[in-house]
């Protein structure tokens, strides 16, 4: 196991190795002149030259790359080309939102979905399982922002019961804390869970047709036991899977809700360095969540081995 | 008993909490207002673009200003004498003016101020090649030397849209204007203190008002006169999307939308909770830019024809719709100011495509297409082109008419390439009217070639009377060069302008004081 730990972890750095490149090359290919965007509106060519020279993108690409890419390897992310702040500051004071955002949304969608689709699947033709996979396509066809602006307006603005937009440091006030993250969780808990459901049903199914189920049913165990300890069980490695594969999704979904609910989280610093072509930002935000991709998908490798003793690794 | 306990634990915890925190005290004395764009960057002088302007508003003050009647007032300024030959300007700063650390307002650090503003800036760099000189008097006193008598100096000192001329210490004003100050240099002797341990890129930005500012004694008017900070703390937050603004203005959770999309005003415009005021009577000018490098607008008298095709009603109401707020306007110096004026335009922007064709046949038009730039997401850009298009098309051009998002055409727009190898031939933008109401002021009526903006027009006519009108002090007379300009203009454009248009500001009802100004200011707003 702890081979497979460190050959995993070890995998990653070629990954990385690709991110850089294949991001550093797209944001110099890509139009956009930041340069020209900090100068403004009445710049002359002169001050867009002599700005783009300070930031050092009048060199080669090579050069600049092998410039950032040292950087890099030193562990210093650089600094912004527009706040006077480094990146790795930058990332510090957004993390907490989205991370906030991403474990309240992990937990409501598990929490949601799994009996979901259980229960679907235990019902599997009646009008429960009709409901829960309409559900389900519903959630998947109902873009983020659209579930955000309806949610807002019901529960935030007609009915007062919830904040429109904000975002409270946990540290700061707990409640006003789990106030601001109620709507965006649930906005971007429902394809999530639309997409859990919908696999757990799937295998929970595909389970309930074993011989070993029939088995523990003719030992006479309950419904109960059968499907929270046998079924279940047994089919949690597509779950697992599936909410692996969906942290990409979420961190899409991040970007979105983020901006819809006027969360100050690494989502919307994403889509601002991008708008505003912040190079070092981007990068470092990119490679940030390649990472954190990994590691996740690493960590539900493991998981696999709690839920299923025949995967060794 | 036991309540009372309860509460006064409560209470004692929650005033932990706050002065753990460094939350205010008072909420009711804080506005949060949501402005047009976040804050990235803080110095001014750097970046022209309009919200470090309103920034440096809070935190800096200026040696004059321009009041709602477009009058240039001293504001750190107590008085100030020219010599007879014109040539000296001497200015004495009023009692009392310190920066936020406590440090006095000198003479050195104005001077270190205006030089940095006038290596930026175009007004500036015109004023500062009649200069000969700068001299500290004495702490509160300096003057200026000039080669020549300058007609601009105080519209200059006192020019209210960017570059500002803000007064900064020396040590922040030596930065080289083309490196960003430092965020512990934010220091000002303006009426609000910026509050740096709370400035969270992204999430908000907060202003304290400045205890040791003193005030003029007169009424606040648009940028000059008294600015008293009348509450204890402002907050600017951080919130992209139109339509969260909307909801969270409804909700109360902020006080201020500086520009509610045009398409939500009737939403808000319904609640009687919120208000929609007019802070910017002049508005803003909506601009079509050439690229005079290449054809085929290197040619005048195809650019005139372009005038001649364009009527402004189109332009106004694809991107505004409403006409409560726009307005058809020929006047290039702004409808309503001194220098307003459609004189010598009576035969341009009447939407003339048959006589817009005859001058393309005159003018040699070889069917060269016009490589037309389109933003696609700013709301108020967006139509603009299509439209640009199709009335150009009726005329008789070829346009390729190419999208793309704002920033990629800031980027394209700075490119010398010619349009068929990733250069451009005109796109569409819009100004703060108060950046534009005097030929030297406009960025876009600068001819001097290499040295004008993106699109870089060579007219040495125009130049000609662009000088003549900077060192003209007769105002009679400079309306007079200011016509003759307008007169060469419409035959020679640098650009041509489609109309103004009204972005008004969402308040909620409680927010009263609110300046009639070309920036958004806070002095003088109050919240009951």
């Amino acid at each position: 196991m702890i081979d497979f730990i460190a050959r995993r972890l070890v995998s990653i750095v070629p990954v990385l190795a690709v991110v850089a490149i294949f991001v550093f090359l797209m944001l110099r290919l890509t139009p956009g002149d930041p340069a020209a965007v900090i100068a403004g509106d009445n710049a002359t060519s002169d001050q867009i030259a002599d700005i783009r020279a300070k930031l050092g993108l009048d060199l080669p690409i090579w050069q600049q790359f092998a410039i950032w890419a040292g950087d890099m390897l030193r562990g210093n992310f650089g600094e912004s080309f527009f706040f006077k702040k480094t990146v790795a500051e930058l990332i510090a004071q957004r993390i907490e939102p989205t991370l906030s955002l991403a474990i309240c949304t992990l937990i409501l969608a598990v929490v949601v979905a799994v009996p979901l689709g259980v229960i679907a699947a235990y019902r599997h033709g009646s009008w429960v399982d009709r409901l829960v996979m309409g559900f389900s396509v519903l959630g998947f066809s109902v873009p983020v922002f659209v579930i955000g602006y309806c949610l807002i307006y019901v529960f935030a603005i007609d009915l007062g019961w919830l904040p429109v937009q904000g975002y409270t440091r946990i540290g700061v006030d707990f409640g006003s804390f789990l106030e601001h993250m109620v709507l965006p969780s649930v906005s971007l808990a429902v394809v999530y869970i639309a997409l859990i459901a919908r696999i757990t049903r799937a295998s929970v199914l595909e389970v309930l047709n074993e011989d070993y189920i029939r088995t523990a049913r003719a030992k006479g165990l309950s419904n109960r036991v059968v499907l929270m300890r046998h079924a279940l069980r047994n089919a949690a490695v597509p779950i697992l899977t599936v909410i692996g594969i969906g942290i990409a999704l979420l961190i899409g979904g991040a970007v979105v809700t983020e901006s819809v609910y006027g969360l100050p989280g690494l989502g919307r610093l994403t889509i601002e360095a991008v708008l505003s072509r912040d190079f070092p930002t981007i990068q470092a935000v990119i490679l940030l969540f390649s990472v954190v991709y990994v590691l996740i998908n690493l960590l539900i490798d493991i998981a696999y081995t709690l839920f299923d003793p025949r995967i060794r690794y | 008993m036991f309540e009372f306990r309860r509460s006064a634990v409560a209470l004692i915890a929650a005033a932990g909490v706050a002065g753990l925190f460094g939350m205010p005290a008072a909420e009711a004395q804080t506005i949060k207002a949501v402005m047009h764009s976040d804050v990235k960057i803080l110095d001014p002088i750097w970046t022209t673009a309009y919200i470090q302007r309103n920034f440096g508003y809070m935190v800096w003050d200026t040696l004059f200003a321009m009041d709602e009647k477009f009058q240039v007032k001293p504001q750190m300024v107590d008085k100030w004498e020219v010599s007879p030959d014109k040539l000296t300007w001497t200015f004495t700063l009023r009692d009392g003016l310190v920066w936020s650390n406590g440090q006095p307002v000198t003479s050195e650090d104005c001077i270190a101020s205006i030089k940095r503003w006038a290596a930026k800036d175009s007004m500036g760099q015109k004023m500062m090649a009649s200069i000969s000189g700068f001299e500290a008097v004495s702490p509160t006193t300096f003057s200026i030397k000039f080669k020549e008598p300058y007609g601009l100096v105080l519209e200059s000192l006192g020019k209210p849209s960017s570059n500002v001329p803000f007064m900064m210490p020396k040590k922040t004003a030596d930065t080289d204007p083309n490196t960003q100050i430092k965020v512990e240099d934010v220091i000002g002797s303006g009426p609000f203190i910026f509050k740096a341990d709370e400035w969270k890129p992204g999430e908000k930005l907060v202003f304290l008002k400045n205890t040791k500012y003193k005030p003029r004694a007169e009424p606040a008017s648009g940028l000059a006169g008294g600015k008293v900070a009348k509450v204890d703390r402002v907050e600017w937050i951080a919130m992209p999307d139109v339509q969260t603004q909307i909801g969270a203005l409804q909700n109360g959770e902020i006080d201020m939308i500086e520009a509610p999309g045009i398409d939500l005003l009737p939403i808000l415009a319904k609640d009687k909770n919120i208000k929609l005021f007019d802070a910017n009577p002049l508005g803003n000018q909506y601009a079509f830019r050439f690229n005079t490098l290449f054809k085929p607008f290197d040619n005048p008298k195809i650019r005139h024809a372009v005038m001649v095709a364009f009527g402004q009603e189109d332009f106004l109401k694809a991107t505004i719709g409403d006409p409560k707020y726009y307005k058809v306007c020929k006047a290039p110096f702004v409808c309503g100011t001194p220098l307003g004026s459609d004189e010598g335009m009576a035969d341009v922007l009447n939407q003339n495509a048959a006589k817009a064709k005859e001058l393309l046949k005159e003018a040699g038009y070889d069917g060269t297409p016009v490589v037309l730039m389109q933003s696609t997401d700013l709301a108020v850009l967006t139509n603009l082109a299509p439209v640009a298009k199709a009335q150009m098309e009726a005329a008789g051009f070829k346009v390729e008419m190419q999208s793309m998002d704002w920033q990629t055409l800031v980027g394209r727009r700075a490119k010398k390439d010619p349009p068929d190898k990733g250069g451009w031939s005109a796109f569409l933008t819009s100004w703060v009217s108060a950046d534009i109401i005097n030929p030297v002021m406009a960025g876009f009526f600068n001819a001097s070639c290499d040295k004008a903006m993106f699109g870089w027009p060579c007219d040495a006519e125009i130049e000609k009377l662009r000088d003549a009108f900077s060192k003209e002090t007769d105002p009679v007379k400079q309306k007079e060069i200011a016509m003759a300009l307008q007169k060469r203009w419409v035959e020679a454009p640098t650009h041509i302008n489609v109309g103004q248009w009204y972005q008004p500001v969402a308040l909620r009802t409680n927010i009263d004081g609110m300046l009639v100004a070309p920036v958004p200011v806070f002095w003088n707003m109050t919240k009951k």
